[in-house]
């Protein structure tokens, strides 16, 4: 409470005054004491509730992630064990599980691990080339390489062949492939449902529905109707011979089946945002471009590409953030499973804290945290900021 | 023959052009109403209509019975049920609220108020809750240690905090706020469970209420921000003159003003807190369950019962959707204002 106290008087302290004419002399002192202050009065709750649920718990979580967790008389005690519950996030059993099982080097992986890095080293080249060279951004771009890098290394060793992927691939798969479908399907039925077409606002609101849905309801939805012999699609799977074949118990199989759940509910949040974007165009120079005989492939391209690139960015960005935390959906549809092959993250982490391995959960969780905060970052600084500025 | 390719306005296709765009729209539209279709037919079956293969109509394939229904909303589940319908229909919408009301107040003191937090005084801020909980996991009382904290924080404040002459703004206060739904929840929840339990709050409302309330903030500080920042500030200037206090302006001028993108926050931070899940999971063991809870433990109790499970589940997305239907004007409007300027 003692900190709460301080920063309050703290940052009444340096808020600045108000913009706007200074209230009449008329005011009592009192209220205009208590407009001087409105500013902080605004915005403390909100910055106090950041501080006490998200800054503390980050900073403690770090403790626990360095930490061992055991139950001692009278409740439980953690031991500080430095960074050895991120060791063993890398090597042993918890590294193939985390990482992923690598599997012995093939040509092929030599040569898509030669080309990403030809490619990185180009990236790298380009800058130190062209550019002007700062300290800041070298170094965000070598840590950008290095990053990138490692990921593929680990990519091309589990993702083919007898290896294996890890919870971290996993959830690179479900938020990669997920955001990308449910962009391009977003965006084009925002195009379509924006053209003069009647029973458009029937269309829109169907198409809202998905994402008001629990994802646990989506998921045990998912699994009902890709049953292959109780479910709608039953006859079908009969006509291909694949009665017995449950694609759940296949890796791959599993994957999709959550792709596709995911694909299926976020979409919507694509398309609503996009449909906005779009009708908040200005309409004359489509009109002039019309009139000068630009087919609708060049509109699209020069005009209407060009006009909602920066909401698509924000809008990539925000789902980049929510997908990494997908877990709903692995956990009902399939429970993991087969073996370790549809966990997220998230997943793991969860499985760990249930096995009363707290500090290694916390490591897992802080993993996913450099994911995510990496792939922000990437995307802000290269993506997003050049996008928007160009415009 | 050319007048099918050709379109009449910009907007309205060709008669060719708007057949494709019907069966695309079709095609999709089927896509998202057949599995909602399933599940409500599902509900109407009885363990044999489903063990024996996929029935498609009702009272043609199969005669629907009530008798899902009956168990779930007045048979042997019923208790649990209704006990974590109530606690979702409490807990979803208050938090969202509550997040509503803090963070439009927010959004508008960043769009209107100048800020200007020392790094020094941040910096001194996060040096001392590092103190604190290395203090308490070495075993001091955390009354003392949170004491002693606060006590280095204010002196520390006094003497090397005020040497640092870098200031943030208010850009680098709203980024700070929107990077804190970066946060994947299970990266954070140890902690809060453990402060829960010392605070004896665990399995309360409040403490999902708290939780809710902190990981939505984000989403209605960048949604309402861009919004607030579209209301003319003349006149907020005007009413100034006339006498109004900031307190005024904001309740009588910003909010009537805001409420499209109001109603717009609102439903997303709803639909958030409605069908959260993990922090419910950690938070919550019996009294305060909340349904998306009582679904997934569905699977582990009593095996894949899908009529019963349809029910469940369709009881809990009729609210959001019933909702979601009457809003839909205010979304597209609440978010073509507000979010679309990126």
């Amino acid at each position: 409470m003692g900190w709460a106290l301080s920063l309050l008087i703290e940052l009444v302290t340096m808020n600045t005054q108000p913009e706007e004419p200074q209230p009449s002399r008329f005011h009592s002192v009192i209220s205009s004491a208590a407009d001087r202050l409105a500013g902080s009065i605004f915005i403390l709750p909100t910055v106090l509730a950041l501080l006490f649920l998200s800054i503390f718990p980050l900073l403690a979580s770090l403790y626990v992630s360095l930490a061992k967790f055991d139950i001692a008389p009278g409740g439980y005690k953690f031991t500080f064990v430095g960074l050895n519950n991120y060791r063993k996030l890398f090597t042993g059993s918890e590294g193939t599980h985390f990482l992923g099982k690598f599997a012995s080097n093939t040509p092929l992986t030599w040569i898509v691990f030669g080309v990403v890095v030809i490619a990185l080293a180009f990236f790298l080249a380009r800058y130190l080339l062209n550019a002007k060279v700062s300290i800041s951004g070298l170094i965000g771009r070598l840590l950008l390489a290095i990053g990138i890098g490692l990921l593929t290394w680990m990519l091309v060793h589990t993702l083919w062949n007898d290896g294996r992927l890890g919870t971290a691939s996993i959830t690179l798969v479900y938020v990669f492939v997920g955001i990308f479908f449910q962009y391009i399907l977003g965006l084009g039925l925002a195009l379509l449902t924006v053209q003069n077409l009647p029973g458009r606002r029937f269309f829109r609101v169907i198409f809202l529905l998905p994402m008001m849905i629990t994802p646990v309801g989506v998921a045990y939805m998912f699994r009902m109707l890709t049953d292959t012999s109780k479910g709608p699609f039953t006859p079908i799977w009969q006509g291909l011979g694949l009665i017995d074949f449950s694609w759940v118990n296949n890796a791959w199989g599993a994957r999709t089946a959550i792709l596709i759940g995911d694909i299926w509910q976020w979409t919507p949040f694509m398309f609503i945002v996009l449909v906005a974007a779009l009708e908040s165009q200005p309409v004359e120079p489509i009109e002039a471009a019309t009139v000068d005989g630009a087919n609708s492939w060049q509109i699209f391209q020069h005009i209407t590409w060009p006009a909602i690139l920066p909401v698509s960015m924000t809008l990539i960005l925000i789902r980049l953030i929510e997908a990494f935390k997908i877990v709903d959906l692995p956990n009902v549809m399939t429970n993991g499973g087969p073996g370790t092959a549809t966990q997220s993250l998230t997943y793991h982490a969860y499985i760990n804290w249930r096995a009363l391995n707290i500090g290694s959960s916390a490591a897992v969780a802080y993993m996913l945290l450099f994911l995510v905060t990496f792939f922000a970052m990437i995307f802000v600084n290269l993506i997003r900021q050049r996008t928007v500025e160009t415009l | 023959m050319k007048r099918w390719f050709q379109s009449k306005t910009i907007n309205t296709p060709s008669p060719i052009g708007a057949l494709l765009s019907y069966l695309a729209l079709g095609i999709w539209a089927f896509l998202i109403i057949f599995p909602l279709y399933w599940l409500v037919i599902t509900s109407f079956k009885i363990s044999s209509q489903v063990a024996e293969g996929p029935f498609y109509i009702p009272f043609v394939d199969f005669k629907p019975s009530l008798d899902a229904w009956k168990y779930i909303l007045v048979g042997d589940l019923s208790n649990d049920t209704l006990r974590n319908f109530s606690n979702t229909i409490i807990v979803a919408p208050l938090s969202a609220l509550i997040a509503l009301a803090l963070g439009a107040t927010a959004a508008y003191a960043l769009v209107r108020f100048d800020y200007r937090p020392r790094v020094g005084a941040i910096l001194t801020f996060i040096g001392c809750v590092i103190l604190s909980i290395v203090t308490i996991a070495m075993g001091v009382s955390w009354q003392i240690a949170l004491t002693v904290s606060a006590a280095a924080f204010f002196i520390l404040l006094q003497t090397i905090g005020r040497r640092f002459k870098r200031a943030l703004g208010n850009n680098d206060i709203a980024f700070w706020m929107i990077s804190q739904r970066m946060l994947p929840p299970v990266a954070v929840v140890i902690p809060i469970y453990i402060l829960f339990q010392q605070l004896h709050l665990l399995d309360t409302y409040a403490a999902l209420i708290i939780t809710y309330v902190t990981s939505n903030l984000p989403i209605v500080i960048w949604l309402m921000r861009d919004y607030v920042s579209t209301i003319p500030i003349e006149l907020e200037e005007c009413a100034s003159i006339d006498g109004a206090s900031r307190y005024r302006i904001f309740w009588s001028i910003v909010l009537p003003l805001a409420i499209p993108g109001l109603v717009a926050t609102f439903l997303f931070v709803l639909v958030f807190t409605w069908n959260e899940y993990l922090l419910a999971l950690f938070l919550s063991s019996a009294k305060v369950q909340t349904l998306p809870l009582t679904i997934a433990a569905q699977n582990a109790t009593r095996g894949p019962q899908w009529w019963n499970m349809s029910v469940l589940i369709l009881i809990m997305i009729v609210p959001v959707i019933v909702i979601a239907i009457v809003l839909e004007r205010y979304i597209t409007r609440g978010l073509l204002i507000g979010a679309v300027k990126g």
